[in-house]
């Protein structure tokens, strides 16, 4: 029944490099906006406040699917180009986690104490110093652990570009359904979650070892290590 | 091509959408009530240490929510009917919702369960009250209504997953969008209205949930 599980492992396995890379790609456009848009949120000036108010609400408020499709059917039709769908793919992820993340950011940036600010003052730095070497490594430290949750997220949305056609893990699959039998449906099925798993428990573990480093950078313990082996969350 | 944005064509493809948001809507209150009560026997099982079964349950809540919805759907959409259990796109698509979302679920009780003061074991054990009524005379009633936001936002978020369902041939709002575009050619009204239509329901839920938030923080 399993003779084909070497061409079933072989298949997906090609999917990993793509989903990585969307993954990949995609965190690193999610931090880059969560940064820009979550400072924006914390912002003296209102119509800067506004417009990342705007982006935040609406890549919160709608469906990323919809984005997904929006992006890859509606935008070649509106500019006469097509998107690569891998392309398109990192793009809606970093723009849909992104708008989480910034949550996180502004989050985080208010959660650092009055009293560092004013010690700031005190020691005249100027609000570049003081942002880059007194508030952004206190908040980091808090929006650790929330990032690690946004990239499982993110991670696992990888999965929906299987639908615009990029040849990830999932679509590997779908290609391989229609021609196997029985258990091995089953068998392809498992080993897809199996990677993703696999893939989470990386994200996580690199996360940790950042969390460790940004705690120490401030002087504080490593927060309790915490039970949950992928996502991290204790129960 | 008649411009950008054809407005008799936006108003004739509405009624469809309107329809496909019904299902959508129908996909989650059905998700939402398998995911708030599987999520609370997951939570029981859990707090209460059954043995052996509690690590079973506590390593299968880690690995559901680490692994994409999609791939769950499909297991159960496509893998189910070997073993003879046929099911319907929407019957398939709610148990995946549900299931996955009970993962969080249970997380989410399992927080409130624990904010329920030491004290109250102890008096229901000094009652000896029996174990049933413990949970749901004494401990759930105090617990539930604290988590209610965090449970009002996992609705929001799943409503916003249902589109992924139409990989297993639920026909929900896009799903219908795509259609009306295949046959239309013009995908710009579909798929733009079905993206306000999200909107239109997810701002003013979580305007909801917020309020909820903040009654629970002042309560």
């Amino acid at each position: 029944m399993l003779d084909n599980l070497p061409l079933i492992l072989s298949s997906l396995a090609a999917g990993v490099p793509p989903t990585v890379f969307a993954a990949v790609g995609g965190i690193a456009l999610t931090i880059a906006l969560s940064a820009v848009a979550g400072l924006a949120l914390l912002s003296r000036h209102r119509a800067v406040r506004a417009v990342s108010r705007v982006y935040v609400e609406f890549f919160r408020g709608t469906s990323e699917v919809v984005q997904l499709f929006w992006i890859f059917f509606v935008l070649p039709a509106l500019v006469g180009y097509q998107i690569v769908p891998l392309a398109a793919g990192i793009v809606v992820l970093g723009l849909n986690h992104g708008a989480y993340g910034a949550e996180i950011v502004r989050g985080a940036v208010r959660s650092v104490p009055r009293a560092q600010y004013d010690a700031c003052t005190a020691l005249s730095l100027s609000p570049w110093d003081r942002m880059r070497r007194v508030v952004l490594p206190q908040a980091v430290v808090e929006m650790l652990p929330s990032f690690t949750n946004l990239f499982i997220q993110l991670l696992k949305s990888t999965a929906l570009l299987s639908l615009v056609v990029v040849d990830e893990i999932v679509r590997r699959g779908q290609l391989l359904v229609p021609n196997l039998g029985v258990g091995e449906k089953l068998t392809i099925y498992l080993v897809e979650l199996l990677l993703y798993l696999g893939l989470a428990v990386l994200v996580t573990s690199g996360m940790r070892l950042l969390e460790r480093r940004a705690a120490a950078r401030v002087g504080r313990p490593p927060t309790a290590a915490r039970s949950g082996f992928a996502t991290g969350v204790a129960m | 091509m008649t411009g950008i944005w054809d407005w008799g064509y936006a108003v004739e493809v509405l009624p469809a959408l309107l329809r496909g948001l019904q299902v959508t809507v129908l996909a989650t209150l059905l998700g939402s009530v398998l995911a708030f009560a599987l999520g609370l026997v997951l939570a029981i099982v859990l707090r209460a240490r059954v043995p052996v079964l509690h690590r079973v349950v506590r390593a299968f809540v880690e690995f559901w929510r680490s692994t994409p919805l999609l791939v769950q759907a499909y297991v159960i959409y496509q893998v189910l009917p070997d073993v003879g259990i046929t099911l319907g796109s929407l019957a398939a698509g709610v148990i995946a919702l549900g299931l996955h979302y009970a993962c969080y679920t249970s997380e989410v009780y399992r927080a409130g369960i624990e904010a329920v003061p030491v004290g109250q074991w102890e008096a229901a054990a000094a009652l000896s009250l029996p174990r049933s009524r413990v949970w749901f005379g004494v401990i759930l009633p105090q617990a539930v209504p604290r988590v209610l936001p965090a449970l009002g936002n996992y609705v929001i978020s799943m409503f916003k997953e249902v589109p992924l369902l139409l990989a297993i041939g639920l026909v929900e709002v896009v799903t219908v969008a795509r259609q009306l575009s295949a046959d239309s050619f013009r995908p710009v009204e579909p798929l733009t209205l079905a993206g306000l239509l999200f909107l239109l329901v997810s701002l003013p839920a979580s305007i909801l949930v917020r309020r909820m938030e903040r009654r629970a923080g002042a309560g």
